[in-house]
């Protein structure tokens, strides 16, 4: 166990190192001269142009700016902000904690509808509710997640004024009035992962059900309930619990566009806003934090694997 | 071909005829056996049509202002309404086909020519070219694939072109991937094998021998990335990094429609619409194109 921990942190130290060279490059694709647009209503002048290229490094080779960039990077420094004026760190934790909310409310939703409607679907195989399963889970994984959102703000906030369309209220302040401004994008967030989940979830399932030690507890007589419940859904949840935590990192990338819909101040509209506001120093430090969480995620889903499937702990 | 394909064809359940069968032909029956996959096939080529005669078929102009006809509901003339802009919604959905067909289409392809030959190098190579190749891969996958095209859509600049090289560089990851894996995999086999101590070069084994049989996998990818695609090429458009407007794309109708969407929701259904089911077009096609050339790899 711990010399495959060693092993995987020696596989991750490499690919973090190769994934900052490819976020420093981003720059070097980008239109125009950085300073200028630094220098926002200032850029006629030459001497505040020189001072904008020596702090940011400009007049030196792209070795040493990436050197810098790196060694600021590992103690934690994102660089700054050349909109908002403000540390890159800082901006990102404060909007985190509004898409961590949004992230595991999606989360769960997705978890309670897709993981039991895969159960159903593989124990009614080919059968009626495994093909409406199927095709919601297929719908739900087809549909782009911002046109969905604009048309539940059409249905519930627009047609039958149920709830809020935008905007958002943080949980220390109302619960009630948080819950109902983000039920509707967890939704949206949730709905195409729970088709993955459904998915995965009856593909493993399927797998499980067709074992021998399912067979054996069939013929001992065990009603079919228990033999789904406690025979075959504790090994099919393996996989599926590996793969919820990729899924955990994937929203994410949903909330982008989801946050943007419903302006939500979260992390997705942080990297949308500079994007519109070419504050590049906020672009790549979204996606440094991303990939780092990403990365985190997948570890922790290999290492829930190795915790639950006790014939993986020798290897 | 088409006789194969025909209802004729003996039952699932009957024996298997002594027959001379190619494995390309049993692929194709068991395709046209899959429904789904086969309306898949349909509503794709429908929408393909769409793109091609947009021209002739679009009943206005899509880029044509009319200050007196905005925001009109759905009509006998206007059958999907017209925009703020007074434009036909239908004649632009048909237009927009284009850009999306074109970026799912053209990206995909070329993440398969940038993924591929990467992909078999590292597989056949092996040693260093293999770990270099292998963590710049991980390090791509480590970025959720829409966050990586926004980033890189957004340093590239706000430009149809651009977003289809965002996605294009997003999607090649898995092909270099799925390419390695399976070259390894076909590196191991005894036919491989024969054609090396034949002295066939490295090259050749690659293109040759290890090509053609990676084929059906990169096939069933590749429909499914289009459909990934089509989402992120809307997904760009919608947040402005692709499609520049008056050009119609369905990404960035849907965000001119979200600010009229008390007053002119058929702005905001249609264009969505089209998204979605050709989406689920492509969805199903690959899942249909799966089962008929790799049926092991079925319910994965």
């Amino acid at each position: 166990m711990w010399g495959w921990l060693l092993r995987r942190l020696g596989q991750i130290i490499p690919t973090l190192l190769i994934l900052s060279v490819l976020i420093f490059a981003l720059q070097q694709l980008m239109p125009g001269d950085p300073a200028i647009i630094m220098a926002g209503e200032e850029r006629g002048d030459p001497q505040v142009l020189a001072e904008i290229r020596a702090e940011l490094m400009l007049d030196r080779p792209l070795w040493e700016q990436y050197g810098a960039w790196l060694w600021r990077l590992l103690h934690g420094d994102l660089g700054f902000s050349w909109r908002i004026r403000q540390p890159v760190g800082e901006l990102i934790l404060e909007k985190l904690p509004v898409t961590l909310q949004l992230g595991l409310m999606a989360f769960v939703i997705a978890v309670v509808i897709g993981v039991p409607a895969g159960i159903v679907s593989a124990a009614y195989r080919d059968r009626p509710a495994d093909w409406a399963a199927n095709g919601i889970a297929l719908a739900g994984i087809s549909t782009p997640n911002f046109w969905l959102g604009i048309m539940m703000i059409l249905l519930f906030s627009v047609n039958l004024g149920w709830l809020p369309p935008s905007g958002y209220v943080p949980l220390t302040e109302d619960w009630r009035q948080s819950l109902a401004t983000t039920i509707m994008p967890a939704f949206v967030l949730g709905g195409g992962i729970a088709g993955v989940f459904m998915r995965h979830t009856r593909a493993a399932m399927i797998g499980a059900l067709g074992q021998d030690y399912v067979r054996t507890a069939r013929a001992k007589g065990l009603p079919e309930r228990v033999v789904i419940g406690r025979h075959a859904l504790r090994n099919a949840l393996i996989p599926v619990v590996t793969l919820g935590t990729i899924e955990l990192g994937r929203l994410l990338a949903g909330a982008v566009l989801t946050e943007q819909i419903f302006s939500i101040p979260g992390f997705g509209k942080l990297i949308v806003d500079a994007v519109f506001n070419r504050d590049y120093p906020v672009v790549q430090g979204v996606v440094v934090v991303t990939a780092l969480i990403f990365v985190t995620l997948s570890l922790i889903g290999d290492l829930l694997y190795m915790a639950i499937n006790p014939r993986l702990r020798v290897a | 071909m088409s006789a194969s394909a025909s209802p004729a064809v003996a039952p699932a359940g009957a024996p298997a005829v002594a027959r001379a069968d190619s494995p390309g032909r049993r692929a194709l029956r068991r395709f046209f056996r899959h429904r789904l996959a086969v309306l898949g096939l349909v509503v794709v080529l429908v929408f393909v049509l769409a793109a091609l005669l947009a021209p002739w078929i679009a009943p206005y102009d899509p880029v044509a202002t009319s200050w007196s006809r905005i925001r009109r509901a759905p009509s006998a003339l206007h059958w999907f309404g017209t925009d703020e802009n007074g434009r036909d919604v239908f004649s632009r959905v048909l237009w927009g086909a284009r850009a999306s067909l074109m970026a799912g289409g053209l990206s995909v392809t070329a993440a398969l020519l940038l993924g591929v030959p990467f992909g078999l190098l590292a597989g056949l190579a092996g040693g260093w070219v293999d770990t270099i190749i292998s963590r710049i891969t991980d390090a791509m996958l480590s970025v959720p694939f829409l966050i990586l095209a926004i980033a890189l859509a957004a340093f590239l600049g706000p430009a149809l072109e651009n977003a289809m090289l965002a996605i294009a560089i997003s999607a090649s990851p898995i092909f270099v991937r799925l390419a390695r894996g399976m070259a390894m995999e076909a590196k191991a086999t005894e036919w491989v094998e024969a054609a090396r101590s034949l002295g066939n070069p490295p090259w050749r084994i690659a293109v040759l021998h290890v090509l053609p049989n990676i084929v059906p996998p990169l096939l069933v990818q590749a429909t499914l990335s289009i459909a990934e695609a089509i989402i992120a090429e809307a997904s760009l458009s919608f947040l402005g990094l692709g499609q520049q407007p008056p050009n119609p794309s369905w990404g960035s109708m849907l965000n001119a429609a979200q600010r009229f969407l008390t007053q002119a929701p058929w702005m905001a259904v249609y264009p969505g619409l089209a998204i979605f089911l050709v989406v689920l077009a492509f969805n199903l096609l690959g899942d249909g194109l799966r089962d008929a050339l790799d049926p092991r790899a079925r319910g994965r």
